[in-house]
Parts: structure tokens; sequence; C-alpha cells
């Protein structure tokens, strides 16, 4: 049997002496007879570091790791340098808990406020709170921030990803707020039906950008249709693209939220990730989530605390904007050192390899008999094609040779005309020869 | 110390991606960045630096004594810090096709299994990260239950004075109206109060057993047959777990539906303040109503199942936070049905043999018989007699090297201190712990005029709270540069 109790049969013999009981069963007097386990948990015997280690890893390698990847749909593989993996692996980081105790959690504070920063450059907004569990809660919760006391529908477009919808759905049946999907034109947002949908009964809109299909949305004319209005702009954004791409801010965003995993964490069969939030000035204290402010303790240094708890499930229960205990921290400090890392021009260039690397791959698939763009529109560093070929089978293909391909569409149920549609993604990681050889493996499949 | 934006100059940095090996693409002008992004400039020196010195002002489990109750802070073993960084397991998609993530399905499928058995649950589900998302999908089973049987005028949550704020909080998200029931003077439900609340507006009740002032509810059973006899179902807060492993489970106390947290009982690092992971476990009468359904197997390959109409729907993109789930799995085998009880068994020898020999000084209000893994202190006289409060005795306890109990936690107990120890500390540091607790105490008698002046060798005293609050800075100004 493994064990992290470190002390002895003997210290612990002397330690019931001094409490005055002769066996550690005493101590759960209160705990009836009916409810007492009588007979030991069906779970195997517990074993040594080496043995689980040696099964661990063996159950790790029955997972197929892809040489390469051409698969995004919301988790992207990028390249993340040593430095974000070293810094993150600090045991005083990774053991700490939510800093509460100030004085000695400085450096957990000031990393989350460093972050908080970083989140504000990226998408040009005001406030960032510490962070959410990953994108498509910092979404929703996004929507029950925008509620007010006579807005309370909340309008999403077609073109965001599924799982963000339905994420949405979920945390808002059974309150008195409703939802509306806005359908797609072309791929994006179709923006007369949004303006048909407009009233003054409208929390929000909610658009992704880039969008699930990798196209850009007409996000300034959106602002214009909703700036005269008390309708909140949520922009679910990619933040590697804001490197290049205009921001919320820009477009006249009143809450920018998104998923932080492109920012140094690996694909990790889906979490743990990072959901960012970022707001206005004016919707501040509305902003769920644990917050890091600057102040200065007695002898006037600068300090950081987690502020403006007055928000906060501890100190308001039923009355709190929002349930939220923890955040996602070390994701945070991962996204942090990330963006130190990369700086401006490092970011710049993820995001101009990944478009282009994005469009090489459209361009060289679109030379491939059967194969075309769907959308006509501008994007980022996923695409959608379609084929008139067995997607099954060019997949298959493709995965035989080590390649994770796209991602079959055949079964989103906001597009109906999805059959034979792939989403592609392309990021700096995937070279020119990558590319070309895939194209060699498509030109195989008939 | 200085902020990362203070450091490094214009035009450093790392030299990490290399150059377009395609044509270069740009889009239209419309759809550029305008405004200046404004992100650190450093050399891999600066950064590596930096983050050192932030470290260093850092006080994990690994620091030293971090008894904060509630909370669980017991040792992160490595070996899962480890084996949760293997390829196979960082470098998968979650969309990859079923038959090339069977290690992470098994991974998924066997920690059900192992969680279920610890808890007396029928299915146990990933997705919520956190303890309070748990609490919150719990109330959406509780939810859709109810509303699927067309009993939708139950719209309301019992839950009792003592419990934490997560608790009305996740109710409220949810959508239900909240109605505290106050606690006996013996810190257990109030059992009478809670059956003159009790009727055919009754959703569910929640509670966390041990509770948190550290008891086991004996009337548990009573407590939980009062609310199905209503017709509303129990909810277990699993962030007490750490007592009863191998002892006794919810399932088998009346619980229907309950969360735990990976990040307390299983031994996975709290990583100043996540992520941790908060499965949801529910027993078959909720199953249908799940965010997803479980595992299974056909031909010896695993895959997910379908999902079942009735869903709530997903509460988080893909499956939770895996990594953690697959660390917490390595502590469960690592353990096994003994070393699980063992565990727990040694927390609560822990937990009373601190409180009795910290009760020759300090007032523990319930402490007249055992506790369980957590115990709470008052010092509700040292502040009538001294003015010396909870926050200052505890800011004392920051010079000595070890992280304060929780403070004002729960709200029934006046200057309240929660102390739990953990399994993982050795007895010598109990030791200590109780003869710095008393040096602190006899200090406070002795100078209560100076114990407004603590901590002395933090890296900073204590902060202005006040200001932070009425005058928010939230993030670093790039003019004042």
């Amino acid at each position: 049997m493994g064990t992290y109790v470190p002390n002895t049969k003997e210290e612990q013999k002397q330690m019931q002496g001094i409490i005055g009981i002769d066996s550690i069963e005493e101590l759960y007097s209160d705990i009836p007879d009916e409810v007492k386990l009588n007979a030991p948990l069906n779970i195997p015997s517990g074993m040594s570091e080496m043995e689980l280690s040696k099964k661990i890893t063996n159950i790790a390698g029955k997972n197929k790791v892809f040489d390469s990847v051409f698969r995004g749909c919301g988790a992207y593989r990028h390249y993340i340098p040593a430095i974000v993996k070293q810094v993150t692996s600090k045991e005083e980081f990774v053991t700490a808990y939510t800093p509460y105790q100030a004085e000695i959690s400085q450096g957990i504070l000031q990393s989350i406020y460093e972050y908080q920063t970083m989140i504000c450059s990226l998408t040009g907004m005001q406030v960032a709170n510490a962070s959410v569990y990953d994108g498509a809660c910092a979404a929703a919760e996004a929507v029950i921030m925008s509620k007010e006391r006579k807005r309370k529908k909340a309008l999403v477009s077609a073109s965001t990803n599924p799982m963000i919808i339905e994420t949405i759905a979920t945390y808002i049946r059974g309150t008195d707020m409703e939802m509306e999907v806005i359908p797609t034109k072309n791929g994006i947002t179709d923006i007369d039906v949004l303006k048909e949908k407009l009233n003054d009964e409208t929390a929000c809109l909610l658009i992704q950008q880039p969008n699930y299909y990798g196209l850009i949305e007409d996000g300034d004319e959106i602002g214009r249709i909703l700036g005269d209005t008390d309708i909140k702009y949520i922009i679910s954004c990619n933040p590697i693209s804001l490197g290049i791409l205009k921001t919320p801010a820009e477009y006249g965003a009143d809450i920018a939220v998104g998923e932080g995993q492109s920012l140094g964490m690996s694909l990790s069969f889906g979490g743990p990730y990072l959901g960012f939030m970022a707001t206005t000035n004016k919707l501040m204290r509305k902003l769920p989530g644990r917050i890091v402010g600057e102040t200065t303790d007695a002898q006037g240094n600068r300090a950081f605390v987690l502020t403006l708890q007055a928000r906060e499930q501890h100190i308001r229960r039923e009355k709190a904007s929002s349930n939220i205990c923890s955040n996602q921290a070390l994701c945070a400090m991962t996204a942090a050192v990330y963006l130190a890392a990369m700086g401006k021009k490092g970011l710049q260039k993820v995001a101009t390899l990944s478009m282009s690397k994005a469009h090489y791959l459209a361009n060289r698939l679109c030379e491939l008999d059967g194969y075309e763009m769907v959308y006509k529109g501008e994007y980022f560093h996923e695409f959608v094609t379609r084929v008139d070929k067995d997607v099954d089978k060019i997949l298959k293909a493709l995965e035989n040779h080590g390649i994770l391909g796209g991602y079959p569409l055949g079964n989103n149920p906001y597009n109906k005309e999805s059959k034979g549609q792939i989403l592609w993604c392309a990021t700096e990681v995937n070279t020119k020869e990558e590319i070309d050889t895939l194209i060699q493996i498509l030109k195989e499949v008939d | 110390m200085k902020l990362i934006f203070e450091k490094g100059n214009t035009n450093r940095g790392c030299d990490l991606i290399p150059e377009c090996d395609v044509p270069v693409v740009t889009l239209s002008q419309k759809f550029h960045r305008k405004i200046e992004l404004n992100l650190p400039e450093l050399s891999e020196t600066e950064i590596s630096r930096h983050y050192t010195e932030l470290a260093n002002h850092t006080f994990g489990v690994n620091n030293g004594f971090y008894p904060l109750g509630s909370c669980t802070m017991k040792y992160n073993p490595k070996v899962n810090e480890e084996l949760a960084k293997l390829p196979g397991f960082t470098d998968v998609h979650p969309l990859q096709p079923e038959h090339t993530v069977q290690g992470s399905l098994f991974v998924l499928q066997q920690a059900e299994k192992y969680l279920c058995e610890i808890t007396g649950m029928d299915h146990m589900n990933f997705q919520p990260a956190a303890g309070a998302h748990g609490e919150l999908t719990g109330l959406k089973l509780i939810w859709a239950y109810h509303h699927d049987r067309n009993d939708s005028k139950r719209d309301k949550i019992i839950v009792p004075d003592s419990a934490h704020g997560t608790n009305p909080a996740s109710a409220a998200l949810a959508g239900f109206t909240v109605i505290n029931v106050p606690s006996t003077d013996d810190g257990l439900v109030d059992v009478e109060a809670l059956r003159g609340v009790v009727g055919e507006d009754t959703a569910g009740f929640m509670l966390t057993n041990p509770n948190t002032v550290g008891l086991f509810e004996k009337d548990i059973l009573e407590i939980t047959s009062i609310i199905h006899q209503a017709g509303g179902l129990n909810y277990y807060d699993g962030a007490n777990l750490n007592a009863i492993m191998g002892v006794a489970r919810p399932g088998d106390m009346g619980f229907d539906v309950i969360h735990l947290n990976l990040h307390k009982t299983f031994s996975t690092p709290h990583g100043g303040g996540g992520p941790g992971s908060g499965p949801v476990g529910c027993k078959e009468i909720l199953s249908r109503y799940l965010p997803s359904q479980g595992i299974i197997e056909e031909d010896g390959i695993l895959g997910f199942a379908h999902k079942d109409e009735k869903s709530i729907g997903r509460v988080k993109s893909f499956y939770g936070n895996f990594l953690v789930v697959v660390k917490a799995l390595a502590y469960i085998m690592t353990l096994g049905a003994e070393g699980l009880k063992d565990a727990s068994c040694n927390a609560v020898l822990n937990a009373n043999y601190m409180m009795h020999r910290l009760g020759d000084v300090f007032d523990i209000p319930f402490g007249n018989g055992p506790c369980m893994h957590e115990f709470v202190i008052s010092l509700n006289k040292l502040k009538k007699e001294k003015a010396v409060s909870a926050l200052d005795f505890a800011k004392a306890l920051l010079d000595h090297d070890m992280h304060p109990p929780t403070m004002y936690f729960p709200l029934i107990v006046y200057e309240a201190l929660m102390v739990e120890p953990t399994e993982t500390e050795t007895k010598e540091t109990l030791d200590e712990a109780i003869r710095i607790y008393k040096e602190v105490y006899a200090y406070a008698c002795k100078a209560p005029e100076t114990m407004g002046d603590y901590p002395l060798t933090t890296p900073i005293g204590r902060p202005d709270e006040v200001k932070a609050a009425r005058n928010p800075i939230l993030r670093f100004d790039f003019s004042s540069k």
C-alpha cells in the first residue's frame, strides 16, 4: 500500500494515548452504525510509486499522439516555449491555495495582476478578472452578467462554437433568462435577422470572432447596430488572433471573453483550459470571479490583494453576482508567461504564421479534385471545405500517416447542410512540408 | 518588487518561432488591429528571474504547514504531477476519434468507478471544473428531476446557516430561492427547524457532512428522510469527504447527488486558486439528466455513450479538467482501499490531537466530543477582553512560516479560526504549530496593543483592502511607463 501519511504506527499510538483513546475508531463514535461501512471499499490494494508509474505510463500509451494536427474547433496545438512549462511547474505556484493571505501570496497576486493587464492589452478592454474555468463558461458568465431587470433575453450567433452555445443554454435553463440563436448567412451572423430580433427585452448579443468556421464576422457593423442601444455586445475571441486582428474594444464590445488554451496550454484531452473575461469600467462591479487590485501596505509599499469582494459568494452568499470560488490561477499564469515570452512581435508572428499556413493549406486543398471552399469570406486560421468524397475515408487515410485531419462537421445541429464539410485548422507548428505531405496523401484517396 | 512591465527594454525578446515557410497572407485593413499591443519585451533570463522572484513571494504546501479549514491542503504527490505530464495525456486533442484516445477514456472510466465506490453513488461526471461548478451542475440535476416529473413548483433549496458560501450562491444561480435553517447550540442541523421549513415547494437540501464546524451530523438519516418525505432531494457538498473515506459514504446516508473536490480530498494541487476538478456524482434516478453519459465498452473498445435527451446539457467545453482527473486516479491507485481509509483516519487523528492539546488555552465551541478532520476555535473572548481579533491572531502566525487557519468561517462562530491539519503532516509539525499558537495567544494577552502590527517579516505588511476596493486599480497603466 502506498501512503502519504508520515506518522508511524507508534507515533499514531502515542497521539491516541495523549488524546485518551485506544483506537481511532473511537473518534468516529458520532457516525451511526447504520451508515458505517462494514466492509473495505471495493478498490484494489495500493501500490508503490514504481508500480504506479508503470501502470499509468501504460495507460497514457494507449492514446495516439498525432505527429501533425490540422484540427482546431476550440482546442489548438501551438508551440509551447520551454520557459512556460518550467515556470508553471514551480512548487510554490503549484501547491498554493487561493491567495487569501495577501502578505504571503504576493507572488500569485502579482502574477494575476500582470495577467489581468495582459488580457486588457490583448482585448483593448479596461478591466479583466482573474480567469474562469474555460471559454464556454466565460461566455455563459458574460451572458448572465448582461442581464438587467427588463432585459433578460440573450441572442447568440449560430456561428459560435456549438459547445459554447450549449453551455450558455445549460447555465440559463431554469432561470428567468432565455436564449435565441441567430442564424447565419454565408457562414457569418445574418445581420438582417439580427436587426429584426433586437428589442427592449434583449440583454445581449454574443458573437464569436473569428467564428466557428474560421470566418471573420463584420464586428464593426454589429457594433454600429448595437451602439445606440443598452444591449450588451459580447465578443468571444481567439487570443492568438488578437496579435493582428481588430480587438473587441475597437468593435465597441461591452464584454470580451474567450478560450485561453492557445496561450501556452497543451491540448490535454480538453482541460485544464482557461476562460478569460474582460469588460469596461462601467460594468466592472458586475464582473464575476476573482479580481486582483493594487493597493499599499502601512509602510506605503505597493501591494496586491483580492478586491471588489463585495460581489462574491463568501460575502454575499445567495445575493452574489456569481457562485465562482476558484479561478484557473495556474492556467492564467501559464498565459501570462506565454505572452511575456512571445512579446508583441512573437504573438504577431504566431498569428501571422497560423493564418498564412491555413491559407496555404486551403489553396493546396482546393487544387485537388472535388475540394472547394464552402464560404467566400476572409478567415483566420480555420476554414471549411466541402468534398464530394467519403469524409471518413479521407480522415482515415490521414490518420494512417500520423496526421489528425480536420473536424468533420456532419453533425452540427446548427448547420443542416454540413454533409461533406470538414473544418480545417493550421497553426505555426504545421510546416510547409507537413502540408505538402497531407496533400500528397489526399491525392491518393478517391 | 517591480512588475513585469517595468522590466526589460524595447526590442528585447526571445527567439521562439521560425520564419514563415509559406507565402505570408494579410487580411483587409478593416480587420486589422489598430491599437497598440502592450506586452513585456524581455529576454528569457529576465522572465525566468521575474517568476523566481514571484515564487519566492508565494507560500504553498511545499513551504510549510497549511491548515486551512475546509480546503484540505494535503501534500500534492510529485509522481502525480509527473504522470499528468506524459505526452500521451497532454498532446491529445479532445476531438480525436475515440479509438485513438482509449487511454483517456480508460482514465475517465476507472476514475468514475472508484469515486462511485468511495461515495456510494451510481454515476460520476467529470465536466465540472471546480467545487462551485459541481454544485451548479448538481442543482441543475435537481431542477431537471422535478421539472421532468411536472413538479415545477419546487423552487426552494434549503441550506444550513453554517454552509459554505458557494451553496446558497450556486442555488441562486441555478434559479432557486434559498431558505436558511439554523444550527443548534451543538453545531448540528436543527432537525425541528428543518421539519418546519420543508414542504411542497422544497426542491432540495444541501449539506456537507462532516459539517463546517467539524462534526458528523449524527441525525443524518433522519435529516435526509425528512427531505425525501417532503419530495425533495439531498445534495452532498463533498468539501469535507477527507474525514470519512472508507468509513462512511454519502450514498448510504440518503444523499442523491454530490460533488467532490479532487483538489482537496484526492490530493491534486490548488495551483494558487485552480485548476481544480469538481465531478458530480448521482444516484440512478438522476443519471439521465447528467451533462453527458459515461464511458461504454463495445467489443473491447471504449467510447462515449450517446447523450440522453433529458440531459441538462454541457456545463463546459469537452470533458472537464482531464489532467486533474489523471492525478486523482493516480492518488487512488497509490493508496488503494486500505490507504484511503488510513488517510481519513489519520486526518481525523491529527485534528483531534491538535484540538485536544489546544483545548487548555483556546475556546473550542464544539469541542466536547471528538471532531472529524477539522475543528473551529473561537477567539471571541480575546476579542472582547483584549480587542485582539481572529484576523490579528492569523496575521501574527504569518511570522512563523506557517499558513494561518481559515478565518471568520463558519459564520455561526464569532472570531472563528478553522483548523484542518490533514493527514500528511508529521507529529513534529503539529507539536510546533501547537506551541506557536499558544505562544502567540499568550503574547496577545500580554501585549494586545501590538497585535495590530503583525506580520513583520513578510514581503509586505498588512495591505489596505479598503483602499483597493474604493479606488480599484486593476491593471498596469502603460502611459505611466
